[in-house]
Parts: C-alpha cells; structure tokens; sequence
C-alpha cells in the first residue's frame, strides 16, 4: 500500500505541474494589454504608470519566466492583489472557501445518504414500483439544471408556501437552526446531480453483486435476507460508488459556482462571479486554481480509497 | 463503413422507447430552432409594453417577460444557442480528444505518457471552471463558451480512443495485420479508428447533453452569451427576480432545457445499450 501511496503521489507532480500552468495561462488569453486588465477598470494610467505595473508583474519577461516567477509566489500562498478591495487574494477566498466547502459537504453527505440505500432498494425490488419511481428520480436528476431545480424549490417552498429562506446565508455556528433552514434548499439543489449519479450506480453494482455465486451461497446457508445484503453484497457494490467521488467532487464545485449565485449565498464561487463583473482578474484566476487543487486532492483521495478497499487496483496499475 | 450497419443501429436504437421519445424531442426541437421565423412571427427582441409579464394569453401563447418580449419567440431563438453550443463544443471535443487518443495509441512510450498527464491535468477542470476563467479573460460570448465546454470534453474522447485502442491492438486481427506488413500508421485508420468510433458516438451524444445545461448555468450567472441574444440561461437569468410576479417566466426555459438534456441521455443510453452493452462503466 505505502509503495502503491508513493508511485501515485510522484504521478500527481507532473499533472500538478500542467494544472498551474493552464491557469497562468488564463492570463494570456486577455486580450489586449493584460496590466491595464490587472489593476482593474476605472483607472486612468499614463504609459509610464503602465510600464510600472508591467515591472511589478513581471510581463516584461518571457512567459516561461513569468510563469516561474507566479508559480514560486503561489507556492508561498500569495496569489497576488485583489483589484476590487486591494487585499490579498487568498484572504479574500480563504473565508469564503470555507462557506462553500460547508454546502459542499452537506450537499455530498446528504446525496450518498440518500443514493445509496436508495439505490439499494431500487436494486433488491428490481422490476417493482418503488424501482421504477427511483429510476425515474435518477433520470430526472441527472438532466435537471441544478439551478434550476434550486428556483422550482424557492418557487415552491419560499414563495408559495413560505416554509424556508429563499436567500440568504445565515452562520450555522452562530444560530443552528436559522442556518439549517437556510441551508435545505441550496444543499438539495447542489446535491441533486450527484445523488441521481450515485443512485444509478449504486443499483446496477448491486444487481451485479446480487447476480454472484457467493451470495446464492450466503442464501443457500440460511442466512437471513438483511444479512446477505448488507453484510455480503453491500461492501463490493459500494466499490464503484467510491469511484464517483472524485468525479462529483468536480460537479459540486462547479454547481456551487451556479447555486451560490442563485441563493445569494458569499462563498467562493459566488465570489468569482462577482470578481468577472468587477474585472477582478486574479480573484478568478485564485479561485479556478484553488477549485482545480481541490478536485485534484479528491481524485487522489479517491484513487487511495479505493485501493485500500481493492488490493486488487496496486497491483494491476 | 457502409450505411448498413448504421441503419440497422438506428433500427434498434428506436424500438427501445425511450430513445424513441428522445430523438422525437430532438427533431421537434432542431426543427422549431431552424424554423423559428416560421413557427412564430413575434421578433424574440421586440418588446411590446402594453403586455408585460403575461402568463399563457393571446398576445403571448407562452406569455412575455418584464419588458414584453415573446417567451416562445425567445425560446425557439435560444434553442439555437443550445443546438450551436451543444455541437460545437462536443464537435471541438472531438476534432481534438480523437486524434490525440489515437497518437497516444500510435507513439506509446513517453509521448503517450505526456498526452495523458495532460489529459488528466484537464480533467481536473470542470467545464464551468474553465468557462468561469475564460469570461474573466475575454469576456462572455458564443466562441468563448463553445471553447470553454469543448476544452472540457477533449480529455474524455482522448481518453476513451486510447483505452479502446488499446484493447483492440491486443487482438488477434492486428497482430495478423502487423505480421501481414500493414503500416502502424494504416493500423490505426484501418482498424483501431472504426472500432472506436461506436464508444465515441455514445459519449457525444451523452456530452451534448452536458453541453446543454452547462451553457444554461453560465447564462444564469450573466457570463454566457450576452443579452440581447435570447439563450435558455440568460432568459433564467432575467426571469428570476420576477419569480414572485410571473413564475411561468422561470418554468418554460426550465423545462426546455430538462427535455433537450433528457432527449440526448435517454438516445444516449440507448445507443450505447445497442452499440456496446459492455460500454456501461466506462462511460459517464
């Protein structure tokens, strides 16, 4: 296992290495003089103030240098000056990360808690009515825009019904439960894909598992129903379902960058939103690279897990 | 390739019903798109001010917005900024994640492994990330987002050529062609290509529907196409702060956009339960 640990984390270094460099090279994709896009709009700078700026940035060296240059300053954490409020980038995101990294998690949790023994249900009443409303729940989700699903839900339960919080962000330290109501409908719409995701593969790696000959002989010595299934099949069908949680981390990022707008809530990807609109370029280009990092760390942690889980994969690979 | 095979696919791709009901959703919705002028003749940027925020009505079969603009007009338009989107993303997915997959195929050894990690540093992106970085650099338009999606799609075509090149370079056939004299090169466009195409046609039709919803997503947060161009997000986008005065504004683009994007899983699932029911785990 530890040597299985080391070859995968040397393989992280050079897809590490590309990653940083597809965001620097967000830069070059400015067009016209990226040091006026780098301090931000509304300010009138003569040509001499420009060639400051140029200086400080280092865009007077060759791209390879400057993006040595970037690469050695992110790697001390400075990610360099937010336009819109002068501070370091990363003490802009860091506070905001966190709100993000709170409903992605709740948005993770809450999709395996309800996936998985759905998709389990689904699986073991194969053919029956409840298997089809689950198929149809796991089809539905997955072509659903999130956002989307997340408006239904304020239309439905903020605006007809007036049950919970249609905006808004409210610290759940500080008040628990005005948190978690204003946190239910953002975390159903942010979990939405990946729990129909998740579903769907909990179910059809149940009906292989089903399909085996060891569980025909858990059966055949009398174990009871509840035992087979949750003792013998679960443990392999979950295999695959792991495998989706590098994937979906992905989504829940990405779909945070959508949700957060949708319910007003200050984390990161609302954030960055809002730094397009400001032309606050180092904030997005901060935020991809620390959202891309993290998707990075889970596929990893994914890939670990799994090997653990199936000795298989350290031998194979 | 003749067109036999193909035929006899499509065959049996439509006696399984839901693709049927996906494809008949698709060519509604193709067709509404190119035939627009002709479906309605309401101009999707006029505004008419004596009809404001109207639900179903005479005037406005599927009601009109803030600024009285037509929702059907608007919507039929849109649908050909999904369509357009929805192609040319996984269009430029294609272009470049097949031939990439198939020189990491060709070369092996450490141009393989350079293409590779290169396609694994971009999957690390989701494709609404990368649109994000992209309209922070060069602002929010139809190449921008074709770009930003297509940037995204390129990794799994690469990869998914290289894994099914790699299969079929163990089989017999090849190695008979090999021995036969045949040129790697012929190899890959004789054998290797036609043989991949099957898992590639199911993850474009599966991406198409991505495509959809993640040009959706980035016209709800105003970094899509811009305004005036009616697309499905940006009408979202509009539509929402008058979601307590005229719901139906939210729920029509909503709804377009889950049929477009069903249409495309459900034919996809369909083509790749007819193509390769093998394919199931390896594509997502």
């Amino acid at each position: 296992m530890l040597q299985y640990m080391i070859r995968r984390l040397l393989q992280i270094v050079p897809v590490l290495l590309i990653v940083t460099l597809m965001v620097f090279a967000l830069m070059l994709a400015i067009p016209g003089d990226p040091a006026r896009a780098l301090v931000g709009p509304g300010e009138a700078l003569d040509e001499e103030q420009l060639e400051i700026i140029r200086k400080e940035f280092n865009l007077d060296k060759p791209v390879l240098v400057q993006y040595g240059i970037w690469l050695s300053k992110v790697v001390r954490g400075d990610f360099g000056r937010s336009s819109q409020y002068q501070r370091p980038v990363l003490d802009e995101l860091r506070t905001r990360a966190w709100v993000t990294l709170q409903f992605g998690i709740a948005a993770w949790v809450l999709a395996v808690v309800i996936a998985v023994p759905a998709g389990i249900i689904s699986a073991v009443y194969r053919g029956r009515a409840l298997d089809y409303i689950a198929t149809l729940i796991s089809i539905g989700g997955v072509a659903i825009p999130n956002f989307w699903f997340g408006i239904m839900a304020i239309l439905v339960f903020g605006v007809y019904l007036g049950w919970l919080p249609a905006q808004g962000y409210v610290n759940i330290f500080e008040d628990p439960i005005e948190g978690l109501r204003h946190m239910i409908l953002p975390v159903f719409a942010l979990g939405i894909t990946s729990c129909a995701l998740i579903m769907r593969q909990t179910r059809s790696a149940m009906l292989e598992v089903l399909a085996q000959d060891y569980v025909r002989t858990a059966r055949a010595k009398g174990m009871s129903e509840p035992v087979v299934i949750g003792v013998h099949a679960l443990r392999n069908a979950l295999l695959p379902v792991v495998t989706v949680f590098g994937l979906q981390t992905g989504r829940i990022f990405a779909g945070a960058v959508v949700i957060e707008t949708v319910f007003g809530i200050p984390g990161m990807g609302n954030f960055m939103v809002l730094a397009i609109f400001a032309r606050d370029f180092m904030v997005v280009q901060g935020g991809v690279l620390i959202m891309a990092l993290a998707v990075l760390s889970a596929n990893l942690l994914t890939d670990l897990i799994y090997a653990w889980l199936d000795p298989r994969i350290r031998y194979n690979d | 390739m003749t067109s036999r095979p193909s035929i006899e696919v499509l065959k049996k791709t439509m006696r399984i019903p839901q693709a049927a009901f996906g494809v008949v959703v698709m060519v509604i919705i193709v067709f509404s798109a190119i035939f627009a002028p002709w479906i309605t003749s309401a101009d999707p940027e006029e505004m008419d001010f004596d009809n404001l925020l109207q639900g179903f009505s005479e005037e406005h079969i599927l009601g009109s917005d803030q600024m009285g603009r037509d929702t059907l007009a608007r919507l039929l338009y849109g649908a050909r900024v999904a369509l357009m989107v929805s192609l040319g993303a996984v269009g430029l997915g294609v272009i470049i994640g097949v031939p990439l997959g198939l020189v990491s195929v060709y070369c092996r050894g450490y141009i393989d492994d350079i293409i590779m990690r290169v396609m694994d540093a971009l999957v690390v992106f989701p494709s609404l990330l990368i649109a994000v970085g992209l309209a922070a650099a060069m602002g929010g338009s139809l190449p921008t987002v074709i770009i930003a999606i297509g940037i995204a799609n390129i990794p799994w075509m690469a990869r998914i050529i290289r894994s099914q090149g790699l299969t079929i370079r163990e089989q017999d056939f090849v190695a008979a062609a090999e021995a036969g004299g045949m040129s790697h090169f012929r190899i890959i466009f004789k054998h290797i290509l036609p043989n991949s195409i099957a898992p590639v046609i199911v993850q474009s039709t599966l991406s198409m529907g991505y495509a959809v919803l993640t040009e959706a997503a980035l016209g709800f947060i105003g970094v899509g196409i811009q305004p005036p161009t009616p697309t499905w997000g940006n009408m979202l986008l509009q539509a929402y702060p008058m979601l307590d005065q005229q719901p139906l504004l939210s729920i029509v683009p909503g709804l377009a956009i889950f049929l477009l994007v069903l249409a495309f899983n459900f034919v996809g699932d369909a083509l790749r339960d007819v193509l390769d029911p093998r394919l199931k785990g390896v594509i997502h």
